[in-house]
This record gives structure tokens, C-alpha cells and sequence, in this order.
């Protein structure tokens, strides 16, 4: 298991859109993925799941993946969020 | 597992079936402060001047006893036990029999941002319906990751790979006229240590993600009928792509279990492949677990009708 906890920075807090991107981005990873908020977790490849955590700004969050490449999809995705989903 | 904050507007915004009734009439601006402990305090002492072990962390209860001395205080003594009652950090107050505070306390209250709520209930009946709304929202929690469809009254979990058809599944129950509770993420709490209750996240409640379609309501799309906001886990079916290596269960003669935070709920896997209509035999799942538990075994009886005739043919061919 490989995680990683990240400051959500954006302004408008993660929306469709950006949970739309992320959960796409996650989708190419073979691991289970999860996003934290509150200790309640999501399927990070589930875009009801994303939406159902009501990520704002100044959320901290923690990626966690499992299985196939969990470095690479934490690492990918951790970076997407911190850079307000601008790839 | 996971605890989920609580905060003093729970208690009034409690999606429960019980209503509190509880309306709010001072300290607004106090609402998000986070309940700890879910245990309640009469202030009858503090309001008389003793404030040792005071406990102003737990929700404060004004019965008909406490409203009636306040009014015995003159408003000098009243401002002395305000200004040393909310010297504390005070959580709540709640006045029961429909007793409005005075203006002074609902000063006193605005000031320290202390909320404070007005009930119509009795103040036993009040404590008590209060102890079981949040005993619930301190019970275990954990998110299971499905989707909760109440078919013919049974609370059925749908689970497995993403991809593999939860929502379609449960997009067909709703069109054969059954209810959506959540799609995709379920919150399940374990009730009174016997039952598991699931609901949906408030923000994302009856939406659902249907691959090519994006998300939609299901409550706009299909009505208010093919919704519920909560429901009894009784049964936990996971839909898994057809293995032809793997052996099924044929006879349903022994019940397995899925355990959800320590409970066991009866579980069944569903093969999925083109063709197979998913929803027709979570039905008839459904309606075989009512009988089960009214007692009715249809596997089991089955086999003994065949035992009891097996057994009688040995006994004709002896004679």
C-alpha cells in the first residue's frame, strides 16, 4: 500500500469536472485507488464515490492505492490534486 | 471503520427517524461546534451558584425545574449565574415543554455562541429519544463501497468490481418498481449492536453514475416511489463476471456470510454474464430471504421431501 496526503488548493473545492479527471487518471491504474477525507474513504475510481466526499477548498486528503503500480498512481495522482487539476 | 465528526447542528438536522423537534432560538453562530461526548447535563446546580465538575461539555437539558427557578431570580442574580454559566465553554442548551429562555439568556447565548434549542417534547420523553439519536451518530461506521437497493422490503447491498453492472442492476430493480438508497457509496452504521442501517451521503444522495448516460437522479428521473433515504442491510449480493472455472452455489442449502462491522448478514454471488437478467434473480433472492426468515427453507425442504421419499421407497421395496 502506498499513500500520500495532499492539500486541496483549488478554489472551488473539487467539483464534477475535477472529479470527473480524477477518477479518469485513477481508471488507467490497475491498483485499487482511495481517496481519505475525515476518515471516510472513496473509491478513486468511482465518480459518485469522489463527489460523495464534498471536497472543498482546504481539504486534506490522502491518496492510498493497492495492488499494480500503487506508486505511480499515488504519485500521478497526488500530483493532479496539488496542481488544481491543471495535468 | 471510521468516525465521522459531530457537530451541535446534527442534532437538529438529524436524518433520523426520530424528530427532535428541536428549534433553534439563540447562538446561531455556534452550530458547528463538535459534540465529543454524547452524554447530557442538568444545569439545576450550576443555575444555583455550585459549578464544581461542571459539566459544560455535554448537552445541557433545561427542564420545567430549571426554567422555574430562573424565573425566581431577580436580574441582578441572573446576570451573575448567566456570566458565570457561559463562562464555560458550553456546548448546547435545549429547553423542554415548548419553555422559551428569557431574553437575557437568549442575550447571553447570541454573545458566547452558545445554540440554543427550544422542544416541545417532555424533558424524559426528550432525553430519551436525544440518548438514542446520538448513540446512533456515535455508532461504528464504516463506507462500503456498493450500491443499496430496498427490494419488496429487503435492504439488498449490491457489490462488486466497478465495471462489472451495480448501478445498471440497480437501475433496472428501480424501473421493476423497487428503491434506491445509494448508488456507488453506502454508509452502514451498526445499530443497538444487531442491525446495520445504510444510507447514502447527503451531498450525493439518489444520483447515479450510469456509464455512456453521466450521472442522473434517480429521484427526478423516476420519482419519489423509486427512492428511500435509508434502509436495513439484510442481504449482501455480489455481482462477479461469469468464471467458468469457478463453482457456483447449486443448491443454496448453506447460507453464507458476509460480515460487516461484526455482524453477519446472509451473502450470495451472483454470476454475471450478457444475457443473464441480474435483476429478476435478485428479486427472487430477495423474496427467498423473506421466507427464510419467516422460516420457510425452500432448499432444505426440498431435501428432506427427497430423504422422507427416498427413505419410504427402501421401506416398499423391503416389504
Amino acid at each position: 500500500m502506498t499513500e500520500r496526503e495532499v492539500l486541496v488548493r483549488s478554489d472551488a473545492g473539487v467539483h464534477a469536472r475535477p472529479a470527473m479527471m480524477f477518477v479518469r487518471e485513477a481508471m488507467k491504474y490497475p491498483c485499487e485507488v482511495f481517496l481519505i477525507k475525515d476518515n471516510v474513504e472513496a473509491n478513486g475510481k468511482s465518480i459518485m464515490s469522489v463527489l460523495g466526499l464534498a471536497i472543498t477548498s482546504g481539504s486534506r486528503l490522502i491518496v492510498r492505492a493497492r495492488g499494480e503500480d500503487e506508486e505511480g498512481a499515488v504519485a500521478r495522482l497526488a500530483s493532479l490534486i496539488e496542481n488544481d487539476f491543471k495535468n | 471503520m471510521h468516525s465521522r465528526k459531530i457537530y451541535v447542528r446534527d442534532l437538529r438536522d438529524a436524518d433520523s427517524k426520530i424528530d427532535l423537534q428541536m428549534e433553534l432560538v439563540a447562538g446561531k453562530e455556534g452550530l458547528g461546534k463538535e459534540i465529543t461526548v454524547g452524554d447530557i447535563n442538568r444545569p439545576g446546580l450550576g443555575l444555583a451558584g455550585f459549578f464544581d465538575f461542571f459539566a459544560y461539555d455535554r448537552i445541557q437539558i433545561f427542564g420545567l425545574g430549571e426554567t422555574a427557578f430562573m424565573r425566581r431570580l431577580t436580574a441582578g442574580q441572573k446576570e451573575e449565574v448567566f456570566e458565570k454559566f457561559f463562562s464555560f465553554d458550553v456546548l448546547c442548551c435545549v429547553f423542554t415543554h415548548n419553555e422559551h429562555p428569557d431574553e437575557m439568556f437568549v442575550e447571553f447565548a447570541n454573545r458566547y455562541r452558545v445554540p440554543t434549542f427550544v422542544t416541545r417534547h417532555r424533558t424524559t420523553r426528550f432525553i430519551s429519544l436525544l440518548t438514542h439519536v446520538v448513540e446512533e451518530f456515535f455508532s461504528p461506521a464504516v463506507v462500503m463501497h456498493g450500491t443499496l437497493v430496498d427490494v419488496f422490503g429487503i435492504g439488498v447491498l449490491l457489490m462488486g468490481k466497478s465495471g462489472v453492472g451495480k448501478s445498471e442492476t440497480a437501475l433496472e430493480l428501480i424501473e421493476r418498481g423497487h428503491r434506491l438508497v445509494a448508488d456507488d457509496m453506502v454508509e452502514v452504521k451498526k445499530i443497538d449492536e444487531s442491525l446495520l442501517m445504510g444510507s447514502g451521503s447527503e451531498i450525493i444522495r439518489h444520483h447515479m453514475e450510469i456509464r455512456g448516460l453521466g450521472i442522473i437522479n434517480a429521484r427526478d428521473v423516476f420519482g419519489i416511489r423509486s427512492i428511500r433515504n435509508r434502509k436495513r442491510i439484510e442481504m449482501v449480493v455480489l455481482l462477479e463476471e461469469w468464471n467458468e472455472g469457478a463453482e457456483y452455489d447449486r443448491l443454496g442449502i448453506d447460507e453464507k456470510r458476509y460480515t460487516i462491522l461484526d455482524l453477519d448478514v446472509p451473502f450470495i454471488t451472483v454470476p454475471v454474464r450478457p444475457g443473464r437478467n441480474i435483476p429478476i434473480i435478485i428479486e427472487t433472492a430477495a423474496l427467498n430471504q423473506r421466507l427464510k426468515k419467516m422460516g420457510v427453507f425452500s432448499a432444505r425442504e426440498l431435501d428432506s421431501r427427497i430423504q422422507n421419499w427416498m427413505r419410504m421407497e427402501g421401506e416398499r421395496s423391503n416389504d
